[in-house]
């Protein structure tokens, strides 16, 4: 059993509740911080700890938290991302649905290190049932004293607030979602200036993930250089992937970031191995926006050397030969699926979820989308693939925000590493309409694991 | 510590130049001038805000600043870019932006219906500018194109968000100018329309201004549509003294007769001052205004044929800053229609003109 730290409590009975959630040791993080350590010691132990963002970029969450601004009399805020929509990426959900003291207490920490009074949660709107479960805790923790008015007498005040996104992928990318909850159209703005000099109302903000946000806690608990000490180079700690797609056990696992890809997959205690007695085909290691990659690439990299679950080694070989941690959403193929129908369900998705702001996203995803479909129903012509290509390269960094590169990058690697299969549906229109495509050099070599 | 102000050098495609901190690239460019300059189809330097959504002026910026000389390795926004001391910006001298900018010219003409020669703004259209400029002949998207149904926005103005680029210009200029802006972005994506939701017509004073902001025909004047061809009307300065505005405008005569009212623009097709609905569109007499001369248009479009008078050449010429290489990109404009022609000069011909003019200098040649 790998080390948990976030879900290590998520079956307790009742957890979900105040009385339960202190009893197994909850709101220590806020009685250590608040009471013995100042809001720059928080800082510093998160910067020791090597925390990465876990929204997607990794980016690292003390050295972010060390940019705020802070101007002399101006408030400011810590915003908690919880829009999650990325395809294949429900790991937010599920520990705010189980473990909803835990994001708070996380919240209340880092809301103290940042010197923010007012924090937001702001949570995607096909999330219906979590906000209530979220203010429910938000009360209970109210009403005992770790949220309000000069908490455990320390003068700090701070208040938390839940809002609803209104479905809109979007508005997960940082300064949309500050648009959005200054209830204004969710636009990504340009940047600079950045959040932290001027996010909310033009005060300085900082916008984390919700798991991000939750690792703050085990971090003041033990100590940023004890959570270091986890994992492996700059993949430290403890980090959730919600596993999808033709495996045996999909769901959410928490695993420190030394085990195998192909531990993940086939062992029981993760994914359990590829559903159906099927081989692994391919494999989407980070949420839908990360390039997709064909399972010899996705177990061993280039150089032949095992891949891990972690930051380095997914992304080793850079997007010629790898893929990317990114959400941590991982969704498996097996044998008998369509890369090209998939690459077409996900250009559907991005051309749906544009802003429409910049002309190449807004245009270019549309044109992608109808030239896969084309493609998808046997009546594409073999230029198709080029002029994909071509046309995701000119998106790709041209954009207001990454939402271009999502939906470019997913395209680049499908005719990267399964160009053939892009081409057997032109030339043999007929047979693809019959059955998918699924060639078996591109499985897993494996004998099946029984 | 000297009183006068730092200024910032900053050098594009090759051409120093001083310029106070907090300026844009783009900003940087124009004084510079000439094809140094890249194209805007969404920043307007008299509305907060706008600019950044096009990428039609995306450069590259080979050396950050003489503190941080690292190039940056996206290409930026130069609208919504500011310059640094020391920086190095390249436009048509870099070819991965003139691969970028032709990629951004495709993508905005995508599902653009290019009808043209029936649509009202063809003359001082700067997409049409900017796909002679930029652009590739042919398209190679093969889909039906996108299409909307014309909406009337009250009394004056005429919506047909099929030619709309979302540069969200009106959008800005509703915001800034009038009291409680009533139209807006709906949807998302290539779905994104502009619209007032519940049909409604605009009315406040200034909104005519969203005429003269819209780079394409998407927002047209109903008074003036389909009246005439802007190439055959003269432009002539005047002003009239108004409690609302500057009353500074530009009539558009065929004739005697006054055939539309705008506000003037400058070089880079910005308004100088707004004017008011009743200035736009109500005096459409001689009499309503005094007279200051012809007015000057000098940008690259067939509307400026005949009205070279005076334009300024750029200091140096492109192919010194290019090596001796010509610019890959101009086409030049004079070529296309037997109308568009530098040497004739519109101002001096008696009455309206006629394609019959052009013709007969041709013949007389
Ligand atoms: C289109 C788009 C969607 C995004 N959606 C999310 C999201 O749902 N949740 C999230 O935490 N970050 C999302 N991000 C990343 C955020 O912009 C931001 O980087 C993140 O919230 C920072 O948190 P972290 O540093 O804790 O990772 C998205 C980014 C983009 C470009
Ligand atoms: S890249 Fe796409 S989503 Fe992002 S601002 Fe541009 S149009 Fe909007
Ligand atoms: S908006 Fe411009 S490019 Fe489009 S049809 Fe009209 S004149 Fe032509
Ligand atoms: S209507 Fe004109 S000004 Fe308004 S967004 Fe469209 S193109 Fe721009
Ligand atoms: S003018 Fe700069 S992006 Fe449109």
């Amino acid at each position: 059993m790998g080390v948990k730290l976030l879900l290590e409590k998520a079956h307790v009975e009742g957890i979900r509740t105040y009385e339960v959630y202190r009893r197994e040791g909850g709101y220590r993080a806020v009685e250590k911080a608040l009471k013995t350590m100042g809001p720059d010691a928080v800082v510093e132990e998160v910067k020791k700890s090597g925390l990465r963002g876990r929204g997607g970029a990794g980016f690292p969450a003390g050295m972010k938290w060390s940019f705020i601004a802070k101007p002399e009399g101006v408030p400011r805020h810590l915003v908690c991302n919880a829009d999650e929509s990325e395809p294949g990426t429900f790991k937010d959900r599920y520990l705010m649905e189980f473990l909803p003291h835990l994001l708070i207490e996380g919240l209340i920490v880092s809301s103290f290190a940042l010197g923010s009074n007012a924090t937001y949660i702001y949570i995607r709107g096909e999330y219906a049932w979590i906000p209530d479960i979220l203010e429910q805790a938000i009360a209970e923790a109210k009403a005992n004293g770790w949220l309000g008015k000069n908490i455990l007498g320390t003068g700090f005040d701070l208040e938390i607030y839940v809002q609803r996104g209104a479905g809109a992928y979007i508005c997960g990318e940082e300064t949309a979602l500050i648009e959005s909850l200054e209830g204004k159209r969710g636009n990504p703005r340009i940047k600079p200036p950045f959040p932290a000099i001027k996010g909310v109302w033009e005060r300085p903000t900082v916008v984390n993930n919700v798991e991000t946000l939750a690792a703050v806690v085990p971090i003041i608990n033990m100590g940023g250089d004890e959570y270091a000490k986890i994992g492996v180079g700059k993949s430290t700690g403890t980090k959730l992937i919600s596993a999808c797609g033709n495996i045996n056990k999909p769901g959410v696992y928490e695993i420190d970031m030394t085990i195998s890809v192909e531990e993940f997959i086939y062992s029981d205690e993760y994914c359990g191995g590829i559903a159906n007695g099927k081989r692994l085909k391919a494999c989407i290691p980070g949420g839908s926006s990360v390039p997709i990659l064909p399972a010899n690439l996705l177990l061993k990299t280039a150089k032949g050397e095992t891949r891990y679950m972690n930051y380095e080694s997914l992304s080793d070989g850079g997007f010629a030969t790898g893929s990317m941690m990114g959400s941590g959403g991982f969704i498996v193929l097996d044998e008998d699926q369509s890369v090209v129908r998939n690459t077409y369900t996900l250009a559907r998705f991005y051309r749906h979820e544009s802003c429409g702001q910049c002309s190449p996203c807004r245009e270019g995803t549309g044109w992608m989308e109808k030239l896969l479909k084309r493609l998808l129903e046997g009546k594409g012509k073999i230029t198709d693939i080029d002029l994909l290509w071509d046309i995701q390269r000119k998106i790709e960094g041209n954009t207001i925000c990454p939402l271009g590169d999502a939906a470019a990058w997913p395209i680049a690697a499908a005719i990267r590493h399964f160009r053939d299969e892009f081409e057997w549906y032109v030339t043999n229109p007929e047979e693809s309409q019959r059955r998918n495509y699924g060639l078996a050099h591109y499985a897993d070599p494996r004998e099946v694991v029984a | 510590m000297s009183d006068q102000p730092q200024l910032f050098k900053v050098t594009i495609d090759n051409i120093t130049i001083e310029v106070a901190p907090g300026t844009s690239i783009l900003e940087a460019a124009r004084k510079i001038g000439g094809d140094v300059a890249p194209p805007a189809m969404c920043f307007y330097s008299k509305l907060k805000g706008s600019g950044g959504k096009c990428r039609t002026c995306l450069v590259e910026v080979s050396k950050g600043s003489e503190k941080d000389p690292r190039p940056m390795p996206k290409l930026v926004a130069s609208c919504r870019t500011t310059v640094m001391d020391g920086m190095e910006v390249k436009n048509i001298t870099s070819e991965r932006v003139v691969d970028a900018r032709a990629g951004v010219v495709e993508f905005l003409l995508l599902n653009h219906p290019l009808d043209c020669p029936v649509c009202d703004q063809a003359g001082e259209c700067h997409l049409q500018d900017l796909s002679y400029d930029h652009g590739k002949a042919g398209t190679r998207y093969e889909f039906q194109r996108r299409t909307f149904k014309k909406h009337d926005l009250g009394e004056y103005i005429q919506l047909h968000m099929t030619r709309c680029i979302l540069c969200y210009r009106c959008v800005f200029t509703a915001e800034q100018l009038t009291d409680k802006r009533s139209h807006g972005v709906l949807d998302r994506g290539d779905h994104a329309e502009i619209a007032t939701y519940i049909e409604k017509s605009l009315d406040n004073d200034f909104i005519g201004n969203v005429i003269d902001v819209c780079p394409v025909g998407a927002l047209t004047d109903k008074t003036f549509r389909f009246k005439n061809r802007v190439w055959f009307l003269k432009p002539v300065d005047a002003h009239c003294s108004c409690s609302k505005c500057s009353g500074k405008v530009t009539l558009w005569y065929r004739g005697d007769e006054v055939f539309r009212v705008t506000a003037r623009k400058d070089q880079w097709g910005e308004v100088e001052d707004w004017i008011c609905n009743e200035c736009r569109f109500e005096k459409k007499k001689t009499s309503d205004w005094t007279i200051e001369g012809p007015r000057v248009i000098d940008r690259a479009s067939v509307i400026s044929q005949g009205h070279y008078v005076g334009v300024q050449k750029p200091k140096e010429t492109f192919e010194a800053v290019l090596d001796g290489r010509k610019p890959r990109l101009f086409m030049d404009i004079h070529s296309v229609s037997g109308v568009n022609r530098p040497d004739i000069n519109l101002s001096l011909i008696e009455g309206p003109a006629h394609s019959d003019d052009f013709d007969r200098v041709t013949k007389k040649d």
